[in-house]
């Protein structure tokens, strides 16, 4: 029976020979993430289910992002509460400072491994898929009982293959790719599907930008973003992985939903206007819009290669002076790893403030909001109405380059107008 | 169960940052929670809605994020009943498992107007519209989605399964 990547994992997970798209199944999970967003809601199911212990401490990772630094003191208990559950069950808590926005933090820490199932509360979580693991989000509810039982139901998902052609320009990232695929098949354009992401565009980007192409899959209405195992991700994981792990590939002959193929050698910057991430246009095509704000972060482009291209615009230049431009390293680690490649004393002689790593604006939670009516350019992945702020506020999805040359410029630019 | 109540129609991927926003989310009250429902998309639905009351959204409703918060949000509004043409997986999954009932129907929603007067019969999943005199037929429930929502729910449906594997 010929399947694809995502079949296999499931089919395994499932204890199945072979599972076909729309079936029911039960899957036993790897991983079970917990944000702290998520986590007040499923400590509290966890409780009314009964259970006295999640079914292995060690398969559960308790994650800090949403409400740090803590909003108020409400979200102050909020983190405390999860913080309390962790000691109770045996759970390691990555505490403040050891920590950063989760889909940045389980790659980069090697808690998530190709062939793995996980399951977390984070709509994001799709992210995981770009190690060739069949990674999905859930709510409250479903989290707490994969935290009690060790599995939890699914619908196998048709898969959709996606293949990107040629050799894309100096400027092209991840980000790009996902933002011109968005927006050529709307937000329900994947809907309850697994998008495989294929082709040599992908191949030739860095695991950062395959983790962002997989952290959007969910912006298509998808189950799961997942990319095939090669070289570069055997080298990622080489000094990350603790436990062994089994790399799946989908058969030759595997059946998909529809297969787009796109070639990208020519393809433009690409920006999402509001209000839909789907929403896009070409950076030549974008306009006079002027920015108060500009992001580089998040978990989607908070990563090192993420700092390093924004980095690589802005040096020996200078933030506008309308314009606020905040670097949200992801994590501590790629806050040190920027910090000993001087990436952070670029942003700061240009005029950009660091921000200690956090969800922050992206989710709209608090930090670095927008006053009504002012407009943002930023690396994240929503751009809702007043996702980020007050009402009539704008935020510009794009990928770090455009965000670095946009805050040079004070509107929504290219990075070839800045850098020759 | 039979719901009578008005609908308050929405658009296509009505998302879950409008429908509870993300300023809210360390609230875990669900009342309190309902203070803020769809108030970045109607604020006056909070203020008008009623026990009862239905919500129609087009193609794709409860996409973006994860938030439980959300479908709670809805459901202690009153709202007794959501149909859209299809919604955002982890929504769909959400409000099965904390008793928000949906129903998924192209038929129903392009029948269905901004203040009409409805009748639903969730166990059959008939809808009429009292001001048009029609009837209509959403989809049914596949088999499993209804086990789940016989056992009650899926936090009765895991105490059952987890009594099952250590009888004590």
């Amino acid at each position: 029976m010929s399947m694809t990547i995502a079949e296999k994992i499931l089919a395994a997970h499932a204890g199945k020979g072979g599972v076909t798209p729309g079936e029911i199944i039960n899957v036993q999970v790897d991983v079970v993430m917990v944000h702290d967003l998520g986590a007040d809601l499923a400590i509290d199911s966890f409780r009314e289910i009964g259970a006295k212990r999640v079914f292995n401490p060690e398969k559960i990772v308790l994650v800090i992002d949403h409400l740090v630094p803590a909003k108020n003191a409400i979200s102050a208990a909020a983190t405390r509460k999860m913080r309390q559950f962790a000691r109770e069950q045996g759970i390691e808590y990555y505490e403040v400072g050891r920590t950063g926005i989760c889909h940045v933090f389980l790659p980069e820490q090697g808690l998530v491994l190709p062939g793995d199932v996980l399951v977390g509360s984070d709509s994001h979580t799709g992210t995981y898929g770009a190690l060739g693991s069949f990674s999905v989000g859930m709510g409250s509810t479903d989290i707490a009982a994969a935290m009690a039982t060790g599995d939890t139901w699914m619908k196998v998902p048709p898969s959709i293959k996606f293949v990107y052609h040629g050799k894309p320009g100096k400027w092209i990232g991840g980000k790009d790719l996902i933002l011109y695929t968005l927006g050529q098949i709307g937000v329900d354009g994947a809907l309850y599907s697994a998008m495989e992401f294929t082709g040599e565009a992908v191949q030739a980007l860095p695991m950062d930008g395959r983790l962002t192409m997989c952290n959007m899959a969910v912006e298509a209405g998808a189950k799961a973003g997942i990319i095939g195992v090669d070289s570069k991700t055997l080298d990622y994981l080489k000094p990350r992985a603790k436990r062994p792990y089994k790399v799946f590939e989908s058969d030759k002959d595997a059946r998909y939903a529809r297969v787009y193929e796109w070639d990208v050698s020519h393809l433009e910057p690409q920006v999402a206007f509001p209000f839909l991430p789907a929403n896009t246009r070409p950076i030549s095509q974008v306009g006079e819009v002027r920015i108060e704000q500009a992001v580089v972060g998040s978990c989607t482009n908070g990563r090192l290669d993420d700092l390093r291209v924004a980095a690589e615009v802005i040096r020996g230049r200078k933030v506008h002076p309308d314009v606020r431009f905040i670097i949200n390293p992801g994590t501590q680690q790629v806050y040190l790893d920027a910090l000993r490649e001087g990436l952070l004393e670029i942003f700061i002689e240009a005029g950009a403030v660091i921000s200690t790593p956090t969800c922050g604006p992206c989710s709209g939670a608090h930090m670095w909001l927008l006053a009504p009516g002012e407009r943002c350019i930023a690396t994240t992945n929503r751009n809702f109405v007043n996702r980020m702020g007050g009402d009539g506020s704008e935020v510009y999805l794009a990928g770090p380059a455009v965000a670095a040359a946009s805050a040079i410029m004070g509107k929504i630019g290219s990075p070839e107008e800045v850098v020759r | 169960m039979k719901i009578k109540g008005r609908v308050h129609k929405y658009g296509s991927n009505v998302n879950t940052d409008v429908i509870l926003p993300a300023q809210y989310l360390h609230i875990s009250d669900a009342k309190e929670l309902a203070k803020h429902c769809m108030e970045d998309l109607d604020r006056k639905f909070a203020k008008e809605v009623q026990p009862g009351d239905i919500i129609v959204g087009e193609a794709n409703f409860g996409c973006g994020s994860s938030r439980e918060h959300a479908p709670i949000a809805i459901k202690a509004s009153g709202i007794a009943c959501v149909i859209a043409k299809n919604f955002g997986r982890i929504f769909y999954r959400n409000a099965l498992n904390i008793g928000l009932p949906i129903l998924e129907s192209e038929e129903v929603v392009e029948g269905l107007e901004n203040g009409d007067q409805v009748e639903v019969d969730l166990a059959s999943g008939m809808v009429v519209n009292v001001n048009k005199r029609k009837s209509y037929q959403a989809k049914p429930y596949p088999e499993f989605m209804m086990q789940l929502i016989t056992a009650g729910g899926l936090i009765e449906y895991t105490k059952r399964r987890l009594a099952k594997k250590s009888p004590s």
